[in-house]
C-alpha cells in the first residue's frame, strides 16, 4: 500500500504527532521577540543549542527590523513627505526583513528540522503570536511516540 | 471543422459560465482571507479597503472637509489670489490634498489587527496552562486559562488579559475592540469621525490627519476673514456678505470645529511627546498618582525619541493577510482538544487515499458493532442537557460575583463527564482513538462550547453593569 503513494502522500499521511508554541516574551516591552525557553516535547528530536540557535536568530531578525535608527527615520521622513505614496513603488523595510526571516526560516527547515520530523512555521503566519513547530510521527521507530 | 462555428460555440460557453475557470476546469475559485475574516469590518476594492462596521460619521467628515474647501476655492481664493497673493490657493490645494491623503490612509488601513488564534493555538494555551497551574481533582482538564498574566517590563509589572473572543492573551497595549470585535495592537481608541479604530499601524496618519486639518480650519478660517475685511473696505461689510455668501458657512463651519481639532491635535502631541495611548492615559494608568515608583515603561529617554519613534519610525505590516488566498490545508474550523493532558493533534484533513478510507472505515464499523455501548455513548450525551439546564441559570446569577461564577462555571460541568470518557476510552480502544478523535471530541465540543459562551455572556453583563 505504502509504496505507491508518493513522498509528499507518506508526508502527510505522516500526520501531525503534535504541535508546539513557542509563546511571545514581552520583557523588553512590545518588540517582537520569542521566548528561547527549550520546550520539553523536542528533548528526543533535537539539540537544545541548535534550537536556541535558531531563536536567537529570530529574535535578532525582529530586533533589526523595528530598529529605530538613522535608516527609520529617514525612510519615515521621506515617507510623509511624500504622502506615503513612496510605498507604491517600494518596500518598506520591515517587509524586506520579513524577506530575510521567511529565507531563513525555509532554510533552517530545508537544513535541519525537517530531516528530524519536525517543520518550523513563519510567525507571520500566525499573525507574530508565536512560533508553531509541528511535530511529525516517526514512522521509523515503529511507534507512535 | 467549421471556424465560424467552432467561434460561435466558443464564445456562446464563455458567456453562460460564470467565470471560466470555474466551467472548464470544474474548480472553485479560492476565497481570499477577507471574505472569511471573524470580526466586524468591512471591506472594499478585494481587500485592499478596510473599515470599522459604522461609516456614516466618516461620510460627513468627507463632506464637511470637502464642501469647506471647495466653497473656500470657489468664493475666496479668487479674490485673495487677486488682491493678496496666488501662493494662498497654492498654500491651501496642499494643505486640502494633504488632509484627505491622511484621512483616507487612516480610513482605509488596517490599524493593527491581531489575527485571532488557530484552534490548535488555542487549544495549547488552555492545556499548557492548566498544567502548570493549580492540579485540579479529577482529570487533566484543559479548561479555560486564568484570565491574566503577569509579565515585568522595563522593572514595571504589567498585567497581559486572556481575549476571550480571540482565544490570545494580548500583547502589552493591545486592546480589544468592541465596536470591531478585534484585538488590535498599541490600541489608542475607535475614532467614528474616521470610521474605523487607531491603532499601531494608522496611528501617525491619524495624528498627522488631525494636525493638518487644524492647519487647514486655522488657514481657511483666517483668509476667510481677511477676504470679508477686504472687501467690506472696499464696499462696505452687508454687501460684502451679500457678495460672498458662503464665506459665513465657512467661517461658522471652522469656528466651531476649530477648537475641538486643535484641542485633540494639541493632547496627541502630548500622548505621543510621552508614548502613551489614549486608553493608557484615560485609565491613568501610568499616571505617578498611582504609586510612587509608577513610570512608563514603554517611554524612550526623551521626547523627542518618542515623537520620532510614533511618527518616523519602522513601519510594521500587516498581520491579517486580507488579500491572501485561503489555503486548503489551513485550520479554519473549530477542532476540538480531546481534554488529555498530552495534547495531541488531531487527524489532519489531508486527503487519504481510498483504500485506506475503506479499510479504516470497515474497521469503524466492525468496532460500532461489537461495542455499541461506546458509541452511543449515553454518559457524554446525558450530560450536555444538564449543562444546558445550567446556562440560564448562571447568566440569572452573573450579578452576584463573576469569579465564584467562572470557578463554577469552570469546574463543574466538564469534570466528570471527563473522567468518564476517558475511563471508557482507555484500556482497548486505543486504535479507535487513533481513528475517531473527534468521537470524544464531539461530546467534548458541548461543553467547551458553552463554556465560552457562557463566559462571553457573562463577562458581558459584567461590562455593563461595571459602567
Amino acid at each position: 500500500m505504502a509504496e505507491t503513494h508518493s513522498l509528499q502522500d507518506i508526508r502527510q499521511q505522516a500526520s501531525v504527532a503534535a504541535k508546539v508554541f513557542i509563546q511571545r516574551d514581552y520583557t523588553n516591552g512590545t518588540m517582537c521577540q520569542f521566548q528561547t525557553k527549550f520546550p520539553s516535547e523536542l528533548e528526543s528530536r533535537i539539540d537544545k543549542q541548535q534550537f536556541e540557535e535558531t531563536l536567537r536568530m529570530l529574535n535578532n531578525l525582529y530586533a533589526e527590523a523595528e530598529k529605530l535608527g538613522g535608516q527609520s527615520y529617514v525612510e519615515g521622513c521621506l515617507a510623509c513627505l511624500t504622502a506615503y505614496t513612496i510605498f507604491l513603488c517600494m518596500e518598506t523595510h520591515y517587509e524586506k526583513v520579513l524577506k530575510k526571516i521567511a529565507k531563513y526560516i525555509q532554510e533552517q527547515n530545508d537544513k535541519i528540522y525537517a530531516p528530524r520530523g519536525l517543520l518550523l512555521t513563519d510567525p507571520i503566519e500566525r499573525g507574530l503570536r508565536v512560533v508553531e513547530i509541528t511535530i511529525f510521527e516517526d514512522r521509523s521507530t515503529g511507534s507512535g511516540r | 471543422m467549421d471556424p465560424g462555428m467552432t467561434e460561435c460555440q466558443y464564445s456562446q460557453i464563455s458567456t453562460v459560465a460564470s467565470s471560466p475557470m470555474e466551467s472548464q476546469l470544474g474548480k472553485k475559485i479560492p476565497k481570499r482571507k477577507w471574505q472569511t475574516f471573524p470580526g466586524r469590518n468591512k471591506f472594499y476594492c478585494n481587500g485592499r479597503i478596510m473599515m470599522g462596521r459604522q461609516t456614516g460619521v466618516f461620510y460627513l467628515t468627507l463632506v464637511l472637509i470637502v464642501v469647506t474647501s471647495g466653497l473656500f476655492f470657489a468664493f475666496d481664493c479668487p479674490f485673495l489670489a487677486y488682491s493678496l497673493s496666488p501662493a494662498i490657493p497654492a498654500i491651501g490645494a496642499f494643505l486640502f490634498l494633504f488632509v484627505m491623503g491622511m484621512l483616507l490612509r487612516a480610513s482605509f488601513s488596517d490599524p493593527g489587527v491581531l489575527p485571532r488564534a488557530t484552534p490548535d493555538e488555542a487549544a495549547h494555551l488552555e492545556c499548557q496552562i492548566a498544567d502548570d497551574g493549580i492540579n485540579s481533582p479529577g482529570s487533566g482538564g484543559c479548561r479555560s486559562p486564568p484570565r491574566t498574566q503577569e509579565v515585568v517590563i522595563n522593572g514595571q509589572t504589567v498585567k497581559l488579559k486572556y481575549c476571550f473572543t480571540c482565544k490570545i492573551f494580548r500583547p502589552p497595549r493591545a486592546s480589544h475592540c468592541s465596536l470591531c470585535d478585534n484585538c488590535v495592537e498599541r490600541f489608542d481608541h475607535h475614532c467614528p469621525w474616521v470610521g474605523n479604530c487607531v491603532g499601531k499601524r494608522n496611528y501617525r496618519y491619524f495624528y498627522l490627519f488631525i494636525l493638518s486639518l487644524s492647519f487647514l480650519t486655522i488657514f481657511i478660517f483666517a483668509f476667510v476673514i481677511t477676504h470679508i475685511v477686504l472687501r467690506s473696505n472696499q464696499t462696505g461689510f452687508l454687501s460684502a456678505l451679500k457678495d460672498s455668501p458662503a464665506s459665513v458657512l465657512e467661517v461658522v463651519v471652522c469656528f466651531f470645529s476649530m477648537w475641538s481639532i486643535v484641542g485633540l491635535s494639541g493632547f496627541h502631541t502630548y500622548l505621543i511627546g510621552s508614548n502613551q495611548t489614549t486608553n493608557e492615559d484615560i485609565k491613568g494608568l501610568w499616571s505617578s498618582k498611582r504609586g510612587k515608583g509608577n513610570y512608563n515603561p514603554y517611554s524612550y529617554s526623551s521626547v523627542i525619541t518618542n515623537c520620532c519613534a510614533a511618527l518616523c519610525g519602522p513601519l510594521p505590516p500587516s498581520l491579517i493577510d486580507r488579500r491572501g488566498f485561503i489555503q486548503p490545508d489551513t485550520p479554519q474550523t473549530a477542532i476540538q482538544s480531546n481534554g488529555t493532558t498530552a495534547y495531541v493533534a488531531p487527524q489532519p484533513q489531508a486527503p487519504m487515499c481510498d483504500q485506506d478510507q475503506c479499510i479504516q472505515g470497515t474497521k469503524f464499523v466492525f468496532q460500532a458493532a461489537t461495542t455499541p455501548l461506546l458509541h452511543s455513548d449515553p454518559i457524554s450525551l446525558g450530560s450536555v442537557p444538564p449543562l444546558l439546564g445550567k446556562i440560564p441559570l448562571g447568566v440569572a446569577c452573573s450579578t452576584l460575583s463573576y469569579p465564584a461564577q467562572h470557578a463554577a462555571a469552570a469546574s463543574m460541568p466538564s469534570r466528570p463527564w471527563e473522567g468518564q470518557a476517558l475511563a471508557h476510552r482507555d484500556p482497548e480502544h486505543e486504535a479507535n482513538r487513533q481513528l475517531y478523535p473527534q468521537a470524544p471530541g464531539l461530546g467534548a465540543y458541548g461543553p467547551s462550547s458553552q463554556d465560552s459562551l457562557h463566559q462571553d455572556s457573562v463577562r458581558g453583563l459584567v461590562k455593563l453593569s461595571s459602567v
